[in-house]
């Protein structure tokens, strides 16, 4: 039975086990009149039995099904001859991926006119092997569902306390789904950290981090990867850091000045007009920027350029960080703006009061006293900028040119993780685990800045509160 | 600026200075009012670039074809059991150029015959399979127009001048069709009833469509309860100590950790370890789920912390446990915040790409995926599929695509905005 319809008939069983117990208790209590003379109410009792019957069950199903393949190759490996046990790693796998799709094609019922006999009894033995653990899946299950469902029934008594027991199991899930966050976190590090040290095991990572030559096409062939100089990522490091600096030129000013003029000048009416549109602008998805990028924006530059005597490449970095600054000008005035109207009304007040006119105040007074949250706003906008990604797929070139040229193209980190990561790929090929290194510096660099952004922040609410 | 030193004529310096501070102030205000014109200025040329490209796409022309189901030419005998296999190609081809028996020479022919869609071969194969009568008589078929053409008869000025890929021969050959009223300009329907095609004439978002359908029912399935359930336990059970300040930072972190991280996790782990099917809405689900989980338990926590205290101390004190409040009282009062900070991290969700690009979403897929394990794109992907097509016609099509994201995406925020104000005003 499939893991899938095993949840259903737990799922059935917990509701039934809930109305067992109900029963059970109005029965230990002595009839539906002496209910309370029991210390919980019956549909506690019920629910209790229900949580039994369908947590250990559900966690046995879950450890069986993510360590059942593993068991199952071992079995059919210690079966195997002899002679193919003694195979190099990666020959034996390619034999029992071959054993699994002959076992595939025989449940189907279509062998074709083959083989080898110790093959195809290898294959049956699979079939049978697998027919065993489903049947043995299923009936642990049930059994573990049933006999903790009884041993709950026997526990019932007037003085046995449900609610209690229930509010127990309900922090223990509450906690075990707060615990997702940092589990998320950990998932992060350990997939891009092996991968990447694996990586680094093949390229070292002085010549990755300082290397100027990205060419990771070349590296295709085994025996020019670490020598060729193909996986530094300067190139790309410096592409990122540009279109980033693009968008922030761009989007700091007009962010700000936005921020401010909302904050400090706008009517009621202004506001209830530009928060709307901004929130249009924070709303839009990135690959619909990516889009108005690489098929307006960057035409137009192009056309612009030419029209003045440059040589404008078509996928300029110009484009995709004019393209990203829009993205972020939302982000920068709304942040922008919660730091200023933080800043205590006092201090506006005592500085008109001393005969400042208003944009002295907010030039001399609110913005030096604002000037910590404004400066982690623009750190967190720094972290989007580098890890934004569909705009510079979009938008900015494949090829890695080592330039500061914001009319010429460059690659970005991101661009490259996408490239090195969609179509086919071979999960230990150096092109493959470079992605991962790529999204390990990725990683550390926006954890960093976050990291500083939040710390600044923090500090600077303290001292006004 | 204030001078403090005391000197007699302060009040003669100030008005000296008064005039170019007053217009120092101008300027300034004048700066700050720009650059809101500036982004209002953004934002109308974004949104009208779009909807001026996706208007052709909603129209499409159709061509009406004499079709002659010739027994011979479709290679069929009477008592013929399977109509399957006839050769419709030939019916097509051979009723083309009928229409236009002055047309000679190999390319000549297939010029004309490209003037149609593709797909009417199968068009004729299943009127005969409805209808076998058909066979032998000649009727009229109205078939979608080639894209080329489209495009053509949607932006030439004067039908019968060659235009961009349209050259002088087909040019003629269009405007005969037009003169004799054989084209027709209709909405396009199909636009959101079929799925994707490499044809942009036949390509639609219904794939799409339901992808993302069921790629939020995953993520709002996972990410609502798991997220709701952690923002009760830090704000309602957590102990102050390490672990909950762990918790917590990490939390406001992984807020900010770029999408394509997600990907690297959701490649990394959920496929290569777990074993899960690769552009499954299932994985796609629980990638967007992990990354918008933040958003919804900073979200929710923000508004269990708003249910104010006497609430708790009421139920309390009628002898309510710590989960009968915080289920109970606590979480229905905080429900509105909650469900708005759901509604916005799913909307940050639908317009994701970068994490399903990573975990094999962006595969060309032409079925209407019908659970969360087929394979399966989602709008926004396939924007980005459409945007790197070649075919000029796919330029309105992923404006229009666009304009269907952007509408499900203002639908959203606004139903959230409008549930913000509510609960504000209570």
């Amino acid at each position: 039975m499939s893991s899938t319809s095993l949840i259903f008939i737990i799922s059935f069983m917990a509701l039934f086990s809930y109305w067992l117990a109900i029963k059970r208790s109005v029965t230990v209590a002595g009839g539906p009149k002496k209910i309370k003379q029991l210390v919980s109410l019956p549909s506690q009792y019920g629910l209790l039995t229900a949580f039994w019957c369908g947590i250990p069950a559900i966690l046995f199903l879950a450890i069986w099904s993510s360590f059942e393949s593993t068991v199952i190759e071992s079995i059919l490996v210690n079966n195997l001859p002899s002679k193919i046990q003694a195979l190099s790693e990666q020959d034996l796998g390619l034999y029992i991926n071959n054993i699994k799709i002959l076992a595939e094609t025989i449940s189907i019922g279509q062998m074709g006119s083959i083989e080898d006999p110790a093959f195809v009894q290898s294959a049956k033995h699979l079939i049978s092997i697998q027919s065993n653990a489903i049947w043995l899946k299923t009936a642990l299950v049930i059994i573990i569902a049933v006999s903790s469902v009884l041993f709950l029934l026997s526990k019932i008594s007037m003085t046995f306390h449900a609610r209690n027991n229930i509010e127990k199991i309900v922090k223990g899930l509450l906690f075990t789904c707060s615990a997702i966050a940092l589990l998320t976190t950990i998932g992060i590090v350990m997939s891009v950290l092996f991968e990447s040290i694996q990586f680094f095991s093949a390229v070292p990572i002085t010549e990755f981090l300082f290397g100027t030559q990205w060419s990771p096409q070349i590296a295709m062939r085994s025996d020019q990867v670490a020598g060729s100089g193909a996986f530094g990522a300067i190139p790309l490091f410096v592409g990122t850091l540009l279109i980033s600096a693009i968008a922030m030129t761009l989007s700091v000013p007009i962010g700000l000045m936005i921020a401010i003029y909302l904050s400090q000048y706008a009517s009621q009416r202004v506001r209830a007009f530009a928060k709307p549109m901004l929130e249009i602008l924070a709303g839009v998805p990135t690959v619909v920027y990516g889009f108005f990028a690489a098929l307006t924006v960057a035409p137009l530059i192009k056309s612009m350029g030419m029209a003045i005597g440059l040589s404008v490449a078509a996928e300029s970095a110009l484009a995709a960080g004019l393209v990203m600054g829009i993205m972020i000008i939302p982000f920068i005035s709304s942040l922008s703006e919660d730091a200023i109207t933080a800043v205590p009304t006092a201090l506006k007040e005592g500085s008109l009061g001393m005969g400042a006119t208003q944009s002295e105040t907010i030039r001399k007074v609110l913005l030096p006293a604002a000037i910590p949250g404004i400066v982690g706003a623009m750190l967190l906008a720094v972290s989007r900028a580098i890890g934004e990604t569909m705009i510079v797929v979009m938008a900015a070139g494949m090829a890695a040119n080592l330039t500061v040229n914001p009319l010429e193209s460059v690659t970005t980190v991101t661009v490259q993780i996408v490239t090195l990561l969609t179509g086919d790929q071979e999960f230990d090929s150096p092109k493959t685990l470079a992605a991962f290194a790529l999204g390990l510096m990725l990683f550390v660099t926006t954890l960093a800045l976050n990291i500083a952004a939040l710390k600044i922040v923090r500090k600077y609410r303290e001292q006004y509160d | 600026m204030t001078k403090k030193t005391p000197e007699r004529d302060n009040t003669a310096i100030i008005k000296a200075g008064l005039s170019k501070r007053h217009r120092k102030e101008t300027i300034f205000r004048t700066m700050g009012l720009t650059s809101l014109v500036i982004g209002f200025c953004l934002v109308l040329f974004l949104l009208s670039d779009i909807t001026h490209k996706a208007i052709p796409a909603f129209h499409q022309h159709w061509v009406k074809l004499d079709v002659n189901y010739d027994a011979e030419w479709l290679g069929y005998e009477a008592g013929d059991s399977s109509l399957e296999d006839l050769s419709y190609r030939t019916v097509f081809r051979k009723s083309v150029y009928q229409m236009f028996p002055e047309v000679s020479g190999r390319k000549n022919k297939r010029k004309v015959a490209g003037l149609f869609t593709t797909n009417a071969e199968f068009k004729i194969r299943e009127q005969i399979i409805a209808n076998p009568e058909l066979i032998g008589t000649t009727k009229p078929l109205w078939v979608r127009i080639d894209d080329d053409v489209d495009v053509y008869l949607k932006e030439t000025q004067n039908i019968g001048e060659p235009l961009i890929r349209i050259d002088e021969f087909e040019a003629s050959l269009v405007k005969k069709l037009y003169d004799s009223n054989r084209i027709e300009k209709r909405f396009n329907f199909e636009f959101f009833t079929s799925g994707d095609s490499r044809e942009p004439e036949l390509a639609g978002v219904k794939g799409a469509l339901m992808g993302t359908a069921l790629t939020m029912l995953v993520t709002l399935l996972l990410s609502f309860p798991l997220g709701v359930a952690a923002a009760i336990y830090l704000e309602e059970f957590a102990p102050k100590n390490r672990w909950t300040d762990i918790i917590e930072v990490n939390i406001n972190n992984l807020a900010a950790v770029p999408s394509i991280i997600f990907g690297l996790l959701g490649l990394a782990v959920i496929i290569n370890i777990f074993g899960l099917p690769r552009s499954a809405p299932l994985v796609g689900g629980i990638v967007l789920s992990l990354m918008t989980l933040p958003t919804i338990i900073i979200a929710s926590r923000a508004s269990i912390k708003a249910v104010p205290p006497s609430i708790r101390e009421a139920a309390f004190g009628i002898g309510a446990s710590k989960v009968q409040t915080s289920f109970g009282h606590v979480l229905p009062m905080a429900m509105p915040g909650i469900l708005t900070g759901t509604i916005i991290g799913l909307a940050q969700a639908l317009g994701e790409t970068a994490p399903l690009l990573m975990i094999g979403m962006v595969a060309f897929i032409v079925d209407v995926p019908a659970g969360v394990t087929d394979a399966a794109t989602v709008m926004p992907v396939q924007i980005f599929l459409w945007a790197d097509s070649p075919e000029r016609a796919f330029l309105a099509k992923t404006s229009a695509a666009i304009l269907v994201l952007l509408g499900f995406l203002f639908a959203m925020n606004a139903s959230a905005s409008y549930l913000r104000r509510r609960f504000e005003s209570n």
